[in-house]
């Protein structure tokens, strides 16, 4: 891997597992906790962000960590302002995070446009909760999946990570900081209402398991540096505010010195870059799960909490005779599509359960091509779906 | 009347970006950057150690011209981008530059809460009455009647005081100049600069090809003469009565004060926090 | 975390026996997510057993309906929340009627005897927690507590050990006596309750049905 990385854990990391639990030890974890101690361990080191429901916990806890390690944290006065200034600290050098959820993801797209153009790493929490509005603000749903693609406007590369799992909000929120420095790109953590404030026992990973990532930085004299100019990863040096590398950053397209063009023959290669920087390197990018997928006649396509519900439906329909298996997605986008179509491929059928109309269900049917039956099962009443309701959907498949 | 001295030139310009710059023949953000550019020269600050932020607006292009770290943000938004920086380097001098629809309009909440958040900020708002890059839309310190392309039969509502607001939401430091006033701007931006806490420059500005056309204000020109004679120095404004008042401006410094700034009452809660962690 | 791809071992063919699903409900401000997070530790942390909480909540911080659910297994858990209740709480009517349509026949049904005065079931064991907390403890708030007590002393479904290490690390320090003899006051109102009645049956009756 060309970014610089390292096998630690993150300047002060240990501070926080000291105080509330031994590193290794299982504990008694909120999705959000994880989540938060995942992006300390990460190396989070500036938090800007808005009260709300159901994301309020990971802003009251980083409240409580940062000043204790001496870092900045800021409650804004609102959710434009926070994204606001998590870019300005992250161009400032911090590892940058804000919470939220859709009411405020909605606000948040102008700044994460800026943050595509502009290349900044940061992370982004959007906790889902139902919509469109203020929607059911403490039930679960997942209905931002495509806005956490498409919400801001013009064309860009997105990352969009989704845990079903108190563990995997640890291990997805260190995963994303990872991404947001080796990529120079926000990334998305989309969690649900239900994972989130779900409790489970977890034992973090020892300090010297994880791999943390920093942005490469330039070690060019400041004379020297050309912002944007590449080398085969695709992806600039970033350099610090503050360095002695007097840049010019803006939401314009630029040029490789970072200044403003319309001309066609650079603006042209500006976009190429900004989406191959991410589709050259996808396999670092695509994390799915698989449970006992390899004989199964059906197979069931989920993320967040509803794998959850999926994990069941297969025990259960093992149980019953019913040769289930399950894709669960961590990434979201890029869609890994080469994990849905060799998951597709040679079954009787498919089934995508979500908390939504159909928003994972039409990019399945999209890879799927025709060629596997697809069908989609969609809840919007609040609540999980069951595993029981997985399973009374077999009786259509063929 | 100053001008840029070559070596204020060489040393804060940026070399590599190219000349003439974006803004119409006549325009005052031309003298405004000679002005911000002397301020910094003249207070002997280190370019690695400035940045400069600015909105979107005519008075967005500026920083790209000087040579010191430069983030041109969104519309409205540089406040915040500006917030972050600061914070994350709190040994930066963080300079954001704005125009009145920027600064009031779509970015009027942050500026009222930086002001009373009080972090280490200079703001400068140039002020030109309208939305001058997209054409000439009426913004919030369009005068009641003047006319706009969004109000072409007169403004009917009453324009916001930048200078009175920043000042009741709690910044530190709050002066107001024109581009004609260019020995008095050059002074009130070092303050600004140096000031510790939230400094708000409101700086006066023509904008002769959008405001001054469709309301009939003359050149360039004769909208800087209309400053000379509009503006009215702080001691000699509060001695006039409300009939003297009318037509004209006041032009210095409104607010210079101690207060507690973000950065020093959050070192606070620091301690408070290291404390409680090392009594468990 | 695996690269791209991580193959998880088929579910073991375990029974959902082994799964305990608990749910305890009232009001906000009863303490029951409190009380379900000391239910999840002990289990999870001082029992060593697979554990997920989850909750549910309105938007009021005092009042309204609240539920927390502990599902309890020797397995790993995947789903998380509660589809056949084993052991129901209730501290309040409404959370008795709300939250009582999904209890698995022969569920443990226990409620508070001077909150709610029609329990889901004629087999529903009514003690007087509140009560107890407020007059012999003089600690309204510890009712929560007074219950989980009796809980586990009728249905056994954590160690009294870890019931009480669980309790003792969550609660404030200088209430650890208080919430010690509230446990011990919840144990006893079972206890008399279990010798001067009897049980009632496991078995699904007619009225489950």
């Amino acid at each position: 891997m060309a970014a610089e990385s390292s096998k630690t854990a993150g300047k002060g990391a240990g501070k926080t597992a000291s105080r509330s639990g031994r590193k290794g030890q299982a504990r008694l974890l909120q999705g959000n906790e994880a989540a938060s101690l995942g992006a300390l361990a990460a190396g989070c080191n500036f938090f800007a962000g808005y009260p709300i429901t159901p994301a309020s916990e990971i802003t009251e806890f980083m409240s409580r960590e940062l000043p204790a390690r001496g870092d900045p944290f800021i409650q804004m006065e609102d959710e434009i302002a926070s994204i606001g200034a998590c870019v300005g600290a992250s161009l400032a050098g911090r590892k940058a995070m804000t919470a939220t959820s859709g009411p405020g993801f909605s606000l948040m797209q102008e700044n994460l446009g800026y943050a595509c153009i502009a290349e900044t790493p940061l992370v982004v929490v959007n906790v889902m909760r139902g919509g469109p509005s203020t929607g059911l603000p403490t039930n679960v749903a997942q209905g931002d999946v495509q806005q956490a693609r498409w919400g801001t406007h013009g064309d860009h590369p997105a990352i969009v990570f989704c845990p079903s799992s108190v563990s995997e909000c640890f291990e997805l929120m260190v995963r994303a900081f990872n991404m947001a420095e080796r990529f120079r790109n926000p990334v998305i953590f989309l969690a649900d209402e239900m994972v989130a404030h779900l409790r489970e026992k977890v034992a973090l990973p020892a300090e010297g398991d994880l791999e943390v990532i920093d942005r490469r930085r330039p070690t060019v004299p400041p004379d020297w540096y050309v912002p944007y100019k590449t080398d085969g990863s695709l992806i600039p040096r970033l350099a610090d505010l503050g360095e002695g590398y007097r840049y010019h950053v803006t939401g314009l397209v630029h040029d490789e010195r970072g200044f403003p063009t319309r001309r066609a023959d650079e603006v042209e290669p500006f976009y190429a870059r900004l989406f191959d920087k991410v589709s050259r390197h996808f396999d670092e990018l695509m994390l799915t799960k698989e449970y006992s997928l390899d004989d199964a006649e059906i197979v069931l396509i989920a993320y967040g909490c509803t794998a959850r519900s999926c994990r069941a439906a297969v025990r259960l329909g093992r149980e019953r005779g019913l040769k289930l298996g399950l894709l669960q997605l961590l990434t979201l986008w890029p869609f890994p599509r080469q994990a849905v179509e060799r998951a597709l491929a040679g079954r009787r059928a498919a089934l995508v359960p979500e908390l939504n109309m159909g928003q994972i269900s039409r990019e399945v049917k999209r890879v799927n091509d025709g060629r596997t039956q697809v069908i989609r099962h969609s809840k919007m009443d609040g609540t999980m779906i069951t595993p029981e309701e997985i399973l009374g959907r077999m009786r259509e498949v063929a | 009347m100053p001008t840029v001295h070559r070596s204020v030139v060489y040393d804060w310009l940026r070399h590599d970006k190219k000349f003439p710059h974006v803004w119409c023949p006549g325009c005052g953000l031309g003298i405004l950057l000679g002005s911000l550019v002397r301020a910094l020269a003249e207070g002997g600050y280190d370019k690695n150690q400035v940045v400069l932020v600015s909105g979107i607006g005519c008075s967005g292009r500026l920083p790209v011209y000087v040579d010191v770290g430069s983030v041109h943000t969104t519309h409205g938004r540089a406040l915040t981008f500006a917030t972050g920086i600061k914070l994350a380097k709190p040994a930066l001098k963080v300079i954001v530059v704005m125009g009145d629809g920027d600064a009031t309009a779509i970015g009027g909440n942050h500026l009222i809460h930086a002001a009373r958040r009080n972090l280490d900020l200079t703001a400068i708002i140039v002020n030109n009455l309208t939305y001058g890059m997209t054409g000439g839309q009426y913004s919030p310190t369009t005068p009641l009647g003047a006319k706009a392309t969004t109000a072409p039969y007169g403004h009917s509502e009453p324009s916001f005081d930048i200078s009175a607001l920043t000042v009741t939401a709690g910044a530190s430091f709050v002066a107001r100049s024109t581009v004609y006033h260019v020995t008095q701007l050059d002074q009130m931006l070092g303050q600004a600069i140096k000031k510790k806490g939230f400094g708000v420059v409101e700086v006066l500005s023509p904008c002769h090809t959008n405001y001054g056309r469709q309301n009939r204000l003359g050149s360039q020109l004769e909208m800087m003469k209309g400053y000379k004679k509009q503006a009215v120095r702080m001691e000699r404004w509060d001695k006039l009565s409300p009939a003297e008042r009318e037509g004209r401006f006041a032009v210095g410094v409104l607010a210079d004060r101690e207060y507690p700034t973000f950065l020093e009452t959050y070192q606070g809660a620091v301690e408070r926090a290291l404390a409680a962690r090392r009594e468990g | 975390m695996a690269r791209s791809v991580k193959k998880e071992t088929a579910p073991s063919q375990a029974s959902t026996q082994e799964r305990m699903e608990v749910r305890l409900a009232g009001s906000g401000g009863q303490g029951l997510i409190l009380a379900g997070l000391v239910l999840a530790e002990a289990a999870g942390l001082y029992d060593g057993r697979s554990v997920a909480m989850g909750q549910s909540y309105g938007p009021e911080a005092r009042g309204g309906a609240s539920k927390a659910e502990v599902i309890i297994s020797d397995q790993d858990i995947d789903y998380p929340l509660a589809t056949k209740v084993d052991l129901f709480l209730a501290l309040t009517q409404e959370a008795a009627d709300t939250y009582s349509w999904d209890l698995k026949p022969g569920a443990w049904i226990v409620v508070d005897s001077d909150l709610v005065s029609h329990p889901p079931s004629s087999r529903a064991v009514a003690l007087p927690f509140t009560a107890t907390a407020r007059d012999k403890l003089k600690k309204p708030m510890v009712a929560n507590v007074v219950a989980l007590g009796a809980l586990i002393e009728l249905s056994g479904v954590v160690s009294r050990r870890a019931l009480e290490k669980a309790l003792l690390a969550r609660v404030p320090k200088g209430t650890e006596s208080l919430n010690k003899k509230a446990l011990s006051e919840g144990m006893k109102l079972a206890k008399d309750f279990k010798s001067s009645s009897p049980l009632p049956s496991q078995e699904p009756s007619a009225e489950d049905v």
